[in-house]
């Protein structure tokens, strides 16, 4: 990644104290977590907790507000989980829990925060208010960090619940609508103070306000909003990694189509005078189906090697495998389209926009339409 | 980069199929090909679709593949010509890749220097001899290899950085030929040949495994297949099924797999947490055998054959059952025993029947969150009405006990298909036992429910039905009921003939024909504005009667608490067996439960192919997005002017940044160094 680039480049030399504190007490916490509850884990887990102590501190180290973020959700999720106090039902009588960060009050805050962040980054779009745009970029990024907290502290909710029944946050539609929403806040915010652009959030955090649309409805209509133990087909360690890629991808590849929303409107003279310029705009494009495009490509690979540890065999074309190979051979056509024919411009801004369609059924419509193997969230 | 040579047909050929248009075209048509698979459920039986689509469209899909879509004809040469498109092209541009990856491109000339889009001159009092060492230090310092040539008049340096980046291209296109050649050795060619040219036949006809025909049967030598078998508890297997077309084929394993034990275990709330199986598996020739336990998510690998637990079922479950007249006189139940997945003949009523037992499942998750309503009416309900099984979620779940699925076939073919609980369910109350009844597979049952005493015993409702369908009875029972209603003063006790008569009638009505019956009579009989009134009026006298029948019919010690309750539930019981099929119940009182595992069994050698071309795949696309090819080229004049020009493979905004902070940087140490 640039990461490795950007290490390569400027060394370590570039790091500073902060850099180095914040690598410390991830380094820290994951010797604390080893020491206490190593017994309890095994070589996977113990592997899955290095690789991400390592992959938080890089991407702190690449992208410095990342580490403020981190810290932030950390202190709050450490204080939610102590004033659990072990109990459940603590939810609902401890004051900080019931108004502010249990897990269901966080994941309710982060919608509200995102919803309210849409509409202040179109107050600034339309307004061209740089305050606005300051301000909306600020609530979004409160939204992460309240997302965040509402999966740590419901992780650990998920222990209280009964014996064998503690799991990771991944495993059906609501968890990872929740996934989906602060993913692709973070690449957006990512590209945003890299460009120093609000005016893409106002595009961008549309498709996150439809994901918390769906996620209310499916709380609030459905109650689908209980933690659910795992199944036996869902009980692998592949999933932990497997999710998460899938959604790295999923978010890249919604905000990549919502920029080219906002690629096409101004290459028809549509608030053109607002909107960044157009090569900015094909370059975050470029950018977020590339990483989105390896991602995937991982996600999916690990997909087939969950795959044939549960089903027995590594492709069985089932329906969710096979409209993961047509989004990927989609977004597969559209590089080549760009790096090797060099197209650009609105032919590859309407391509990614069908792509998000095809996504979005890869994603939903297979789980509503069609019947398959995977044991994911029906709806 | 391609030459042309002159225009022939094979070059034409080699020209499109190399091109970047036929590739795109390729992806896209696969993803499209892909999809019908998805829409169209594959691999049904072939009835299910004759029925979905009529014998045109039937005729139609499946000469072109749609119900296999993904091991036809068609898509296979898609497939191919993937692989055959990525192959030119990597022989293609692989060796000017390679070339370029090496190259400094040292024979760049100074005025093609000067077209950059990225360049910067400087000045310096430097000899071009020290600019030029001094500049590749810095540029080694940003991860660039140099090479310095001396011309007429000054010094040039070529350097770059990122080649691994063409590797990228290399490695991505590899993979996907290695990858499609995995699949290709786990795919079915060879059986499809072997089917083309006769050697083996797809066996569909229903028969014990060791009845197959060679000519059905793969050896174990077989370099790869999937198949699935079902083993009860306490058997063994030595081969699996492998599904084909509309047939299958035996494959034999090189290897016994007896099962010992299916374990199935469930969290406190209801849902499955464990699918396992305890296994003995003894390997032919060396006749070793190792016992082992098989979870979902943890398969087995043997000799190269993975076993997984990939389903479960019924392995012939022994059962017991009261089989209870529903109509006559007569209340002694007879036994009937049987085996899950078993016929059996049984006479009703003098016809001859048999009794398939379908399915047997020991325990039965419900959710009864919302409270458990009686149902309305007292007509036969469906079952998630009769428990208001409502929604997905929010779920309070229940065992409610053990269940079994069987048929009731007569002389002619038809059948009735049963769900039968074990167990009492309570509901609004009171406990009821509940039996489902449909006519057509696809149907919901329509449930039944017969009223239990306070010892949760049927007993006291069969003795009533007994009682009330006994004609020689119903005088003598319309009387005490009409004795008892009129017990008051000499007019009324005038009556009791006539009540009784009333009683016995009504009583009649309902034995041949249920409420509709009774209300038949009603239409037909008793004048428009009275019939509300009458048809009030015959319930109360059928209950009442029925409650004077439960009075006596009920033995010394057997307690009802809600007699009307019991009444009512009764009356509605026996009229709904007027739809229930054969006037029996199957009561399941007792059984001995045998579980089969399902085992999957596969050999893949293709797949480290596939796993070996995944991490080409990953590396390739790493290299070809993330590392990014730059080169540098230093002109450093002997005037004192030094040229500085960077090219980059895809000039985007970090190209511009990162020329920008690199040329500064040189900037700095040429003025730093000469000052
Ligand atoms: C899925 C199957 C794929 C097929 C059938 C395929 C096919 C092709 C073909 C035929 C070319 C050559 C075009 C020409 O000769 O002008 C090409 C070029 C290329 N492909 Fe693919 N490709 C596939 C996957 C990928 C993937 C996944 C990537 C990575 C994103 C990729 C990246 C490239 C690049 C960078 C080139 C250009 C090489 C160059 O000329 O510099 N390809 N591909």
């Amino acid at each position: 990644m640039e990461l490795v680039q950007n290490l390569k480049t400027s060394s370590l030399k570039k790091l500073h104290l902060g850099d180095w504190g914040y690598a410390f007490a991830w380094l820290a916490a994951c010797f604390f977590v080893l020491e206490r509850f190593g017994s309890g884990m095994n070589g996977f887990s113990k592997g899955i907790l290095l690789f991400a102590t390592i992959g938080f501190i890089g991407l702190g180290w690449f992208w410095k507000p990342f580490r403020l973020m981190v810290v932030i959700t950390a202190g709050l999720s450490l204080f939610a989980i102590h004033e659990y106090h072990g109990q459940i039902a603590s939810a609902d009588q401890v004051f900080w829990l019931k108004y502010f960060l249990g897990s269901q009050t966080a994941i309710m805050w982060m919608s509200f925060l995102f919803v309210l962040a849409t509409c202040i980054y179109w107050v600034a779009l339309l307004g061209r208010s740089e305050f606005s745009g300051k301000l909306a970029s600020t609530l979004t990024w409160c939204a992460v960090v309240m997302g965040l907290v509402g999966m740590a502290t419901r992780w650990y909710v998920s222990y209280l619940l009964g014996p064998n029944i503690g799991h990771i946050p991944l495993s059906n539609l609501y968890e990872v609508f929740i996934l989906f929403s602060f993913m692709t806040a973070l690449f957006y915010l990512y590209y945003e103070d890299r460009y120093l652009s609000y005016e893409m959030g106002a595009f961008v955090l549309l498709v996150i306000s439809a994901a918390i649309g769906f996620l209310l409805w499916y709380t609030f209509d459905r109650h689908a909003n209980g933690i659910e133990p795992l199944v036996p087909a869902l009980q692998s360690y592949w999933m932990k990694i497997h999710v998460p890629a899938n959604f790295v991808g999923y978010g890249s590849f919604s905000l990549s189509a919502m920029v080219g929303v906002a690629y096409l409107l101004k290459s028809k003279g549509i608030l053109s005078d607002r909107l960044p310029d157009l090569a900015l705009m094909e370059d975050v494009m470029y950018k977020s189906i590339a990483i989105g495009f390896l991602f995937f490509t991982i996600a999916t690979i690990l997909g087939a090697l969950w795959a044939a540890q549960a089903w027995g065999g590594y492709w069985s074309w089932d329906p969710k495998e096979t409209w993961a190979l047509i989004v990927w051979l989609n977004y597969a056509a559209w590089l080549h389209m760009r790096l090797i024919k060099g197209v650009r411009g609105p032919v590859l801004a309407w391509w990614s926009i069908g792509g998000l369609m095809v996504t979005t059924f890869a994603f939903l419509g297979v789980n509503m339409f069609l019947s398959g193997l995977h044991s994911y969230g029906k709806l | 980069m391609t030459t042309r040579s002159p225009p022939s047909i094979r070059n034409a050929i080699h020209e499109v199929l190399s091109s970047m248009r036929f590739a795109i075209s390729l992806l896209v048509v696969l993803a499209i090909a892909s999809i019908i698979g998805t829409v169209l459920k594959q691999n049904e039986p072939y009835p299910n679709y004759l029925f979905e689509f009529g014998t045109y469209w039937f005729g139609v899909f499946r000469l072109l593949g749609l119900f296999d879509v993904y091991h036809s004809i068609w898509f296979l040469v898609i497939l191919l010509f993937l692989v055959l498109s990525t192959s030119l092209c990597i022989v293609r541009h692989s060796p000017s890749m390679l070339r370029e990856m090496h190259s400094f491109r040292e024979r760049t000339t100074l005025s093609s220097l000067r077209q950059f889009r990225f360049r910067r001159e400087y000045v310096t009092v430097l000899e071009p001899v020290q600019v030029s060492s001094l500049l590749c230090l810095t540029l080694a310092d940003f991860g660039y290899k140099c090479r310095t040539q001396s011309r007429k008049s000054g010094q040039f340096v070529a350097a770059k950085r990122g080649s691994l980046n063409r590797l990228g291209y290399i490695f991505t296109h590899m993979a996907i030929i290695i990858i499609c050649l995995g699949g290709l050795i786990d795919g079915n060619i060879p059986l499809k040949l072997q089917q083309f040219f006769g050697i083996k036949h797809i066996e569909t006809r229903n028969m014990p495994e060791s009845q197959v025909p060679e000519a059905s049967r793969l050896g174990p030598n077989n370099l790869s297949f999937r198949g699935d078998v079902s083993i009860p508890e306490g058997s063994s297997a030595d081969v699996v099924f492998l599904n084909v077309g509309k047939g299958y084929l035996v494959q034999d394993l090189p290897f016994v797999v007896s099962v010992k034990k299916f374990i199935i275990k469930y969290y406190s709330t209801g849902q499955p947490r464990l699918f396992a199986s305890d296994l003995v598996v003894r390997d032919k020739q060396t006749g070793k055998s190792k016992a082992v336990r098989l979870e979902v998510n943890h398969p087995l690998d043997m000799d190269g054959v993975d076993i997984y637990q990939s389903s479960f079922g019924d392995g012939g479950s022994h059962l017991h059952f009261q089989v209870w007249p529903l109509s006559g006189t007569s209340v002694q139940p007879a036994a009937l025993k049987g085996i899950v997945k078993q016929h059996d003949p049984i006479v009703i009523r003098g016809h001859p029947y048999t009794v398939e037992f379908d399915n047997f499942r020991s325990f039965n998750v419900e959710d009864l969150s919302q409270g458990v309503k009686p149902p309305s009416g007292g007509f036969m309900q469906d079952m998630r009405q009769a428990l208001s099984l409502t929604g997905a979620n929010n779920k309070d779940l229940k065992n409610v006990g053990p269940s079994v699925e069987f048929k009731l076939r007569d002389a002619q073919g038809q059948a009735h298909e049963y769900l039968n609980y074990m167990l009492p369910i309570k509901l609004g109350g009171h406990l009821y036992l509940l039996s489902g009844m449909r006519t057509n597979p696809g149907a919901g049952y329509q449930y039944i429910r017969f009223p239990l005493d306070d010892e949760g015993s049927i007993k006291a409702f069969m003795l009533l039905r007994a009682h009330l369908d006994d004609p020689s009875a119903a005088l003598h029972i319309g009387l005490q009921f009409a004795k008892k209603s009129l017990a008051g003063t000499s007019e009324q006790q005038a009556m009791v003939p006539k009540l009784a008569q009333i009683s016995a009638s009504v009583l009649a009505l309902f034995r041949q024909g249920g409420y509709d019956a009774l209300a038949g009579f009603i239409s037909k009989d008793v004048p428009k504005n009275e019939q509300v009134n009458a048809a009030k009026t015959y319930l109360k006298v059928l209950q009442g009667t029925a409650l004077e029948a439960l009075d006596e019919s009920l033995p010394a010690g057997v307690t009802i608490k809600d007699k009307m309750a019991f009444v009512e539930d009764s009356l509605n019981a026996m009229n709904d067996r007027f739809l229930y099929g054969p006037p029996v119940y199957l009561q399941l009182d007792n059984y001995r439960l045998v579980m089969a595992t399902g085992l999957q069994m596969t050999r893949a050698p293709g797949k480290f192919f596939v796993y070996f071309g995944s991490l080409c795949l990953v590396l390739g696309i790493f290299a070809m997005f993330y590392i990014r090819e730059r080169r540098v080229f230093i002109y450093a004049g002997s005037d004192g002017k030094v040229l500085f020009s960077m090219s980059a493979t895809r000039q985007t905004f970090d190209a511009q940044s990162e020329f920008e902070n690199l040329a500064a940087k040189l900037g700095d140490v040429l003025i730093e160094k000469g000052r």
